[in-house]
């Protein structure tokens, strides 16, 4: 059995959860195909299907602080097995747009750490620069020694690049980072 | 033929091998690959897990540039072939989205490039007839574990790639080059994708029954079409060993490296050299079906 606390007025996640990811959250049946799918439901404290049945329930910020948010791996098996033909998976993008708003507590392993260093050497040469976003990660987390037995054979057959490449069109990249910036209250 | 090429970041680092295989099959076939000039990140996961608009962005920047190129593009990594297939669809259906990109990249793009992934062209526009015709080193006997993973297949109704439970593209592939494609069921299943570095424990436990599957329905090794799965299902090998004393030794290798040592390209063109778990096994059948 689900119980929820009610959620403080301003708090509820549902309309905010409905605009960002176009999904009527009424039209699931709770059959829990999204959640017998997922493949860290062995994983995670609460299930796919769980999310759906609360935030319908007009659950509020608590929900954002659920583990499976950043253990979530976006294969979307959720949202293609779903008899509706519900977008779970946009529901836990949205989710986590939320959680990055609202400000929910850091989680283990810090995906959002991961997904900023990322998105930063995207912002700053145009394309992924794999070696400064490991670093920034590495200092941010301060998992220093994570992997680093891999790196001496990683460089020396090739699989991965010393340099950033620099061939991309950085101004269009740069104003669609500013853009962004600007439009982050646009609720979509 | 002729296509706009869309590499992807992965083609400059972790997947060099992809990229090269993938070139050196298509001028084997007679396939134009043309470079959009000046190419940019698609956002991958980090992207669509931050903002919608910075997610459909990314990669109608590159879309806006092959559609000025009047080229269909060809994608061959899955992870940027799926992030410009949401981003077309996106585009294309809801107006809102496509106002906030067009501002965004500074001109409007519509979402209308046609976007194949490379495997695609080869079954679609190729032909499997073609392919066979052209093997020079038949795979003989090699059991091979066709793995798709998420991104290909996902979403059903946006991708449009296969039968998205149990699809066949590259079991066709592997037959074609003379090879056995194994029936397994974990063909569509996630191998922890982007979270290598920030949930490595995630990963770890995915690989592993992965990787388990595949050993037991007794693969030589695992061909995939995906950078991050490569580099999951292969560097994390290591990990699963030190963890639960599990030693797999599977190969995993791209789609393109099987099929280019079929057409007699050489290993170290198709860039065997990179891979983790050395695909021995792999080669010493080329060898014998050279020399015999």
């Amino acid at each position: 059995m689900i119980t929820i606390k009610k959620a403080k007025a301003g708090d509820a996640l549902k309309d905010a959860v409905e605009k960002i990811s176009g999904v009527d959250l009424s039209v699931c049946l709770q059959c829990r195909k999204c959640s017998s799918g997922c493949p860290v439901g062995k994983l995670t404290k609460s299930r796919p299907s769980e999310i759906m049945r609360r935030l319908h329930l007009n659950a509020g910020n608590e929900l954002l602080e659920s583990d499976i948010l950043w253990m979530c791996v976006s294969c979307e098996t959720c949202s293609a097995r779903c008899p509706m033909g519900i977008d779970v998976a946009g529901v836990m993008d949205a989710l986590r747009k939320l959680a990055l708003s609202r400000g929910a507590s850091k989680q283990k392993g810090n995906v959002p750490l991961f997904n900023k260093a990322f998105l930063k050497t995207v912002e700053v040469f145009g394309r992924t620069y794999e070696i400064g976003m490991i670093t920034a990660y590495k200092l941010g987390s301060g998992k220093l020694m994570n992997d680093t037995e891999k790196f001496p054979t990683m460089l020396k057959k090739g699989k991965i690049s010393l340099l950033p490449s620099l061939g991309g069109d950085r101004k269009t990249v740069k104003r669609i980072f500013k853009k962004t910036k600007q439009n982050k209250g646009a609720g979509i | 033929m002729r296509y706009a090429y869309f590499p992807g970041c992965s083609a400059e680092s972790t997947a060099r091998d992809m990229h090269q295989s993938t070139l050196a099959v298509a001028a084997s076939l007679g396939i134009e690959m043309i470079e959009p000039k000046g190419w940019t990140c698609c956002g991958a996961t980090a992207g669509h897990q931050t903002d919608r608009v910075l997610a459909a962005a990314l990669p109608a920047a590159n879309l806006a540039k092959i559609k000025d190129m009047g080229l269909d593009c060809v994608v061959n990594c899955a992870a940027c072939y799926n992030r410009m297939k949401v981003a077309n669809h996106e585009i294309a259906t809801e107006s809102e989205i496509r106002n906030y990109v067009s501002d965004a990249i500074g001109r409007d793009y519509d979402g209308s490039v046609k976007i194949k992934h490379f495997i695609e062209v080869l079954l679609e526009d190729v032909g499997i007839e073609k392919i066979s015709s052209a093997i020079k080193q038949p795979l003989k006997g090699l059991k091979v574990a066709c793995y798709y993973g998420c991104l290909l297949v996902r979403p059903p109704k946006v991708v449009n790639f296969d039968d998205p439970e149990n699809p066949k593209s590259l079991d066709k592939l592997v037959k074609a080059i003379g090879g056995e494609s194994i029936e397994w069921p974990y063909k569509v299943e996630c191998c922890g994708g982007g979270l290598s570095l920030s949930r490595t424990d995630v990963v770890v436990n995915l690989t592993d029954s992965i990787l388990g599957m595949a050993k037991s329905a007794g693969a030589d090794c695992i061909a995939v079409s995906c950078p991050m799965c490569q580099v999951n299902l292969d560097l994390r090998q290591q990990d699963i060993k030190k963890e639960t004393g599990r030693d797999y030794q599977i190969p995993v290798v791209y789609i393109t490296q099987l099929l280019g040592l079929g057409l007699g390209i050489s290993s170290k063109k198709l860039g065997f050299n990179k891979l983790m778990v050395p695909a021995s096994n792999v080669l010493e059948k080329v060898e014998v079906s050279s020399n015999g």
